[in-house]
């Protein structure tokens, strides 16, 4: 067993089941997507990020790629939400809610690919 | 090259995620602490605020406690958080910063960087491998003729002097092994554009492993190498290498030729000679009489082996002739600095001497001895560092053998003018007397500088009117194109050195030579002369001037009128 590929794979994994805990609920209503899962997922899916620099193979690059992809989804919805509410302070509208909801959304099917790579990958790796 | 970057990035991992951890920590920390607003109110951070107060906190800027003043509890965790947070930060920019200025590191983006200079190039360029000397000298001449060249040389301080150097084009270089091929083709060797490969460096291997690899790698391409021995020498010959010039023999080739034909030598000097540079008298190396040569190193020994064919009487000094091994001749030994070693050469009967040891200073030291000794000798001297330019110009020797000059000089003529370098080899076989007569016909045409070298090729980009004039049948002739478009009684200042047609070669072509479409001609001449003869080789109202003698109508309707007055 490798430590690393433990951590690894811990980290992906866990982004996907934040980001779909934060995503999952009504897509307009703000009591169901909660501040604090947002913020776990983006910090979770920035460890998993850095986790994923320096891999050369062209797996390795797929994985960096959804990852970023991922990190860029959830920035823009963590912009959103603070831009609603400390900039223009219209609060979480029904449309403000779904917006950010549905950039996570986004997010998550970026790490749901992470996540199906590295299942392949441990696949050819038993063989 | 690309591991590199890669493992910078796994290095910066560790760096990254302690900052990401400890960024986490300090800002849920004061979101989940409870505060107070400024009216007494409980209140809560939010995120936004967390993350702008924690930004500026862990990078000790420190703005205060916003948006309103922290409870005890609050400020309790800042407390904490200021020490982790700030040291993080420190350690995590720290060794971010040392990765990116890795040495390894910034090599392989220096790298990378050239790589996509040399991506760029869109015009016919040469690799110089060895920016010493010879090369400093080559790619300023080049670049001069506005022809690219790119640079390897394994000394950084070489390829920074490349960058302060004052060149008409942008020389990309780089510094690297050339015994690496891989640095070869960074630099463009398999690039469809590079078109020779010139190996300078100081070291015979070096230049041989540079000849294999382009051989190999790029066989159509030209290779020319500097070699000092003649095992090299045979070696990069065996394997098709395209010119391989060896400065000493070049220059002892030299010496025999203006033993033997002075004019010969110095027409071949004026010719090569670098554009705007002065031109010098004829010299006489005395024929007969006895020559001492100093120093029986590579230099003695081709000199040597050069001026016995001539059947001269020799004297060899040389202070370890057990190294160097022993001339069939009289030899002294002895460095030559010393009058005793000089007067048991018999230099006071001597008529010329060689000073050829691979130190300048004992170069100098001799001359000045021997001159002392017998002042009217004729002297050679070889010079083996540029630096010493000054006090060697100041004693006056007769024959300055710079082996980085010829070379060079070689090498330009090779790449500058190739049409040159076979006239010069067809020259060789000509006698004196026809080289004093074109070397006084030179003499008339330009003053007192060297004379400009320049290529004609009769196609349709280079001299669109000669080539629509022979297409519509009308005969063009060398006199038509030699003559001045200003004034068609007159002839510019140039001769024709050589005609080449059908890789036929004609020296000094007659002037009622007929032109066809792809012949080539090589001029020498005046300056201005070149200029105007390219008006004359694409205007086409500049050439029909010339043959027929009136001034074609241009416009569309002096033309028509012109029509009507003949009809």
């Amino acid at each position: 067993m490798n430590p690393e590929k433990v951590l690894f794979g811990f980290f992906i994994v866990l982004a996907l089941t934040l980001n779909f805990g934060f995503f999952v609920g009504d897509l307009d209503n703000p009591d169901h997507h909660h501040v604090y899962e947002l913020f776990a997922v983006i910090v979770v899916n920035l460890v998993a990020t850095v986790l994923k620099f320096g891999d050369r193979t062209q797996m390795g690059a797929v994985l960096l790629a959804t990852s970023l992809v991922a990190l860029l989804q959830l920035f823009a919805a963590a912009l959103v939400w603070t831009v609603a509410e400390q900039v223009t302070t219209t609060g979480l509208t029904p449309v403000v809610t779904a917006s950010i909801v549905s950039l996570s959304g986004g997010a998550m099917l970026a790490n749901v690919v992470s996540v199906v790579l590295l299942v392949i990958e441990t696949v050819m790796l038993r063989r | 090259m690309q591991n590199i970057i890669f493992l910078i990035f796994r290095r910066m991992r560790a760096p990254l995620l302690a900052l990401i951890l400890t960024y986490a920590i300090a800002v849920l920390g004061l979101v989940l602490i409870p505060g107070q607003d400024a009216e007494g109110n409980p209140w809560r951070m939010d995120f936004f605020h967390a993350f702008y107060f924690v930004s500026f906190m862990a990078s000790t800027i420190g703005f205060g406690e916003i948006p309103f003043a922290f409870t005890n509890a609050q400020r309790l965790w800042v407390t904490f958080s200021i020490f982790f947070t700030v040291v993080v930060w420190l350690y995590s920019i720290g060794t971010l910063l040392t990765l990116f200025q890795d040495p390894t590191f910034q090599r392989a983006l220096t790298e990378r960087r050239f790589t996509g200079q040399i991506k760029r190039i869109r015009e016919k360029f040469y690799l110089i491998c060895g920016y010493g000397e010879t090369g400093s000298a080559l790619i300023q001449a080049l670049t001069d003729r506005d022809q690219h060249a790119v640079a390897i040389d394994i000394r950084q301080d070489r390829v920074n002097l490349l960058k302060l150097e004052n060149l008409r084009q942008y020389v990309p270089a780089l510094c690297a092994d050339v015994r690496m091929p891989i640095h070869l083709m960074e630099a463009g060797l398999k690039h469809a554009l590079c078109s020779g490969v010139v190996a300078l460096t100081d070291s015979n291997d070096a230049n041989l492993k540079v000849a294999i690899t382009a051989k190999l790698l790029h066989p159509d391409i030209k290779v020319i190498c500097r070699a000092d021995s003649h095992d090299i020498e045979a070696n990069m010959a065996s394997f098709g290498t395209d010119y391989i010039i060896d400065p000493f023999d070049t220059f002892a080739v030299h010496l025999a030729t203006a033993l033997q034909a002075p004019c010969l030598n110095l027409l071949q000097e004026w010719l090569t000679g670098r554009e705007e540079s002065e031109l010098r008298d004829p010299i006489y190396p005395p024929s007969d009489g006895l020559w001492v040569i100093c120093g029986y190193g590579r230099f003695g020994k081709a000199v040597y082996d050069q001026l016995r064919k001539e059947g001269l009487e020799l004297v060899i000094v040389e202070a370890d002739p057990e190294k160097t091994g022993l001339p069939k001749e009289h030899c002294v030994k002895g460095r030559g600095t010393e009058a005793e070693t000089l007067q048991e050469a018999d230099i006071q009967r001597a008529v010329g001497l060689i000073a050829g040891t691979d130190h300048d200073a004992n170069n100098l030291s001799i001359i000045m001895t021997a001159r002392k000794l017998n002042p009217d000798l004729f002297v050679i001297m070889r010079q083996n560092r540029q630096d010493n330019d000054s006090i060697i110009e100041a004693l006056h020797a007769d024959m300055v053998m710079h082996p980085s000059a010829i070379v060079a000089n070689r090498i330009r003529v090779l790449l500058g003018t190739p049409m040159l370098h076979e006239f010069l080899q067809l020259v060789l076989y000509q006698d004196d007397e026809w080289a004093c007569e074109l070397v006084s016909r030179i003499s008339a045409l330009v003053n007192s500088h060297a004379p400009d070298i320049w290529e004609v090729a009769f196609s349709e980009e280079t001299s669109h009117a000669v080539c629509q004039s022979v297409l519509e049948g009308k005969a063009v002739r060398l006199r038509d194109v030699v003559t001045d478009p200003r004034n068609r009684s007159k002839l510019l200042h140039c001769i024709p050195l050589m005609m080449l047609r059908n890789n036929e070669r004609v020296l000094l072509p007659e002037m009622d030579e007929m032109l066809h479409r792809n012949d080539r001609v090589l001029f020498c001449g005046s300056h201005s002369a070149a200029n105007r003869m390219e008006w004359t080789l694409q205007n086409e109202h500049a050439l029909s001037y010339i043959l027929t003698g009136e001034a074609r109508p241009q416009g569309l309707l002096w033309r028509w009128l012109m029509r009507k007055e003949r009809a």
